[in-house]
């Protein structure tokens, strides 16, 4: 089947939206990077059939239940299990061992959406025997991906795909080795949910909230225009303990922000940077 | 900013073949952006890129998020994401669902490339095994830009090209010599009028 293209959508109109959106939500979508915020609001209104943007408007103050969906589908939840098999080969090899200096290692996973990179993780961590003294902290704008992350519940037919990530990580083991399945699920064990912290965050609007030694952000900024981009970058920045960690996506860079004075590369691959103090 | 144009290559199966005998004969003042959008492998990324840049005398870059765009530069879009244009002229990159299977998605970055440009648009589809890119052709057409197709005889894989006929009636079909002789005397139409 072919998808149509999307709907034309003006500037000034997208303004709008994002007023009202503001003043009815709280939700401050202004500075999404243009581009791929008008395509998903394009496809939102091809998907529920809706004809213009002031329709789209309407509907949004109307329906608050809407607004979920509506949420949901504009920041982009797309996501999987050792995503980048070789960046986490990098934290396996290069950082994970640096982390275990620490007494206890706090990591923030920022913009975690359904969690599968969390757990990944997790698993990286308990093979380097630092789980039990490791609290990873698990943030999103949206609540309803939070409590699918927090169950560690994933599609069994994903697994395959996953597992063959997690090899490709240098995992020595299987991944059926850490969880039960129940139906179509795959269960992860208790023992990596209970070092998780699963809470709402908005980088937007919402500030710093504790000091941590790795900070993950993974293809989130992508969405954001430079401006709002360097203002998460600075939020980052502050809640880092000196000489902590700070990971983006694999097509993410600090370079072109300006404000990268205070990190230091250090893996230019895998976007890996440093806080310098 | 000056009205310049921005020159886009679609494909897939076949396609980098076909590139690699046009894009390295472009010579350093080639006053355009190329930006060249196929369908490969995730795996494939610094492959591609390390070829190209050994052969290539433009600059080549992998485009990240927020590359800005300039002159003389071949911008290869990275497997995985989506393809965007902001309004700056600096691109953006989308993680969103694979479009009839395929993430870059080309008319999804023919979509959004006319929406910045405009009618300064020459987009070239190449060699390839299925039908993306045909509608974005058509948006190039319809805002006034121009279109070419690689010959459905020289392509090693001719679903694509043959595509976009029963959408639009592209401005040319040329085989890669004639696309790569094409954009040589576009080049320097284009670099006399700056030195006169």
């Amino acid at each position: 089947m072919k998808e149509s293209l999307s709907i034309h959508i003006s500037d000034e109109e997208i303004q709008n939206l994002n007023k009202m959106i503001y003043i009815q939500y709280g939700y401050d979508f202004s500075d999404y990077s243009l581009a791929s915020y008008k395509r998903r609001l394009s496809r939102i209104m091809i998907n529920f059939k809706i004809l213009n943007l002031t329709d789209l408007e309407y509907k949004l103050v109307e329906d608050e239940l809407f607004f979920n969906v509506f949420l949901e589908e504009v920041t982009v939840n797309v996501t999987e299990m050792f995503r980048d098999p070789d960046f986490y080969k990098c934290l396996r090899r290069d950082i994970i061992p640096q982390l275990s200096t620490y007494p206890m290692i706090r990591i923030w996973h920022a913009g975690c959406s359904t969690g599968e990179e969390v757990y990944s993780l997790a698993i990286l961590l308990k093979e380097a025997d630092l789980l039990k003294r490791s609290l990873l902290y698990a943030t999103d704008i949206n609540e309803d991906v939070l409590i699918k992350a927090k169950s560690g519940s994933f599609s069994l037919e994903l697994m395959k795909e996953y597992n063959e990530n997690y090899k490709n990580t240098g995992g020595l083991f299987d991944l059926s080795d850490y969880y039960t399945v129940k139906d179509d699920r795959a269960i992860f064990n208790e023992e990596f949910r209970n070092r998780m912290v699963f809470s709402p965050h908005n980088l937007i609007q919402d500030k710093s909230f504790n000091e941590f030694n790795l900070i993950l952000c993974r293809n989130v900024l992508i969405y954001f225009n430079r401006d709002l981009q360097n203002r998460v970058i600075k939020l980052f920045s502050m809640s880092l303990s000196s000489f902590g960690y700070l990971a983006l996506g694999s097509k993410e860079t600090l370079e072109l922000n300006g404000v990268n004075e205070e990190f230091e590369l250090v893996n230019k691959q895998q976007k890996i940077w440093k806080r310098k103090k | 900013m000056e009205e310049k144009e921005i020159i886009v290559f679609g494909g897939s199966a076949g396609s980098v073949d076909v590139l690699l005998s046009i894009l390295p004969k472009l010579p350093v003042k080639f006053p355009f952006p190329i930006v060249v959008v196929i369908h490969r492998k995730d795996m494939d990324d610094s492959v591609l890129e390390s070829v190209m840049k050994s052969r290539c005398q433009l600059n080549v870059i992998e485009i990240e998020d927020k590359t800005f765009i300039k002159d003389g530069t071949i911008f290869l879009a990275p497997a995985g994401y989506h393809l965007l244009v902001e309004n700056d002229y600096s691109f953006s990159l989308d993680l969103s669902e694979k479009i009839n299977f395929s993430r870059p998605n080309i008319d999804v970055a023919l979509e959004s490339i006319v929406n910045i440009y405009k009618n300064r648009v020459i987009g070239i589809l190449l060699s390839g095994g299925n039908e993306d890119g045909a509608r974005g052709m058509k948006l190039i057409k319809d805002a006034g830009g121009l279109i070419m197709i690689q010959s459905p005889e020289s392509s090693s894989v001719p679903v694509m090209p043959k595509s976009i006929e029963s959408l639009v009636e592209p401005h040319n079909i040329l085989s890669p010599d004639e696309i790569c002789n094409f954009l040589l005397s576009k080049s320097l139409s284009c670099n006399k009028r700056v030195f006169k």
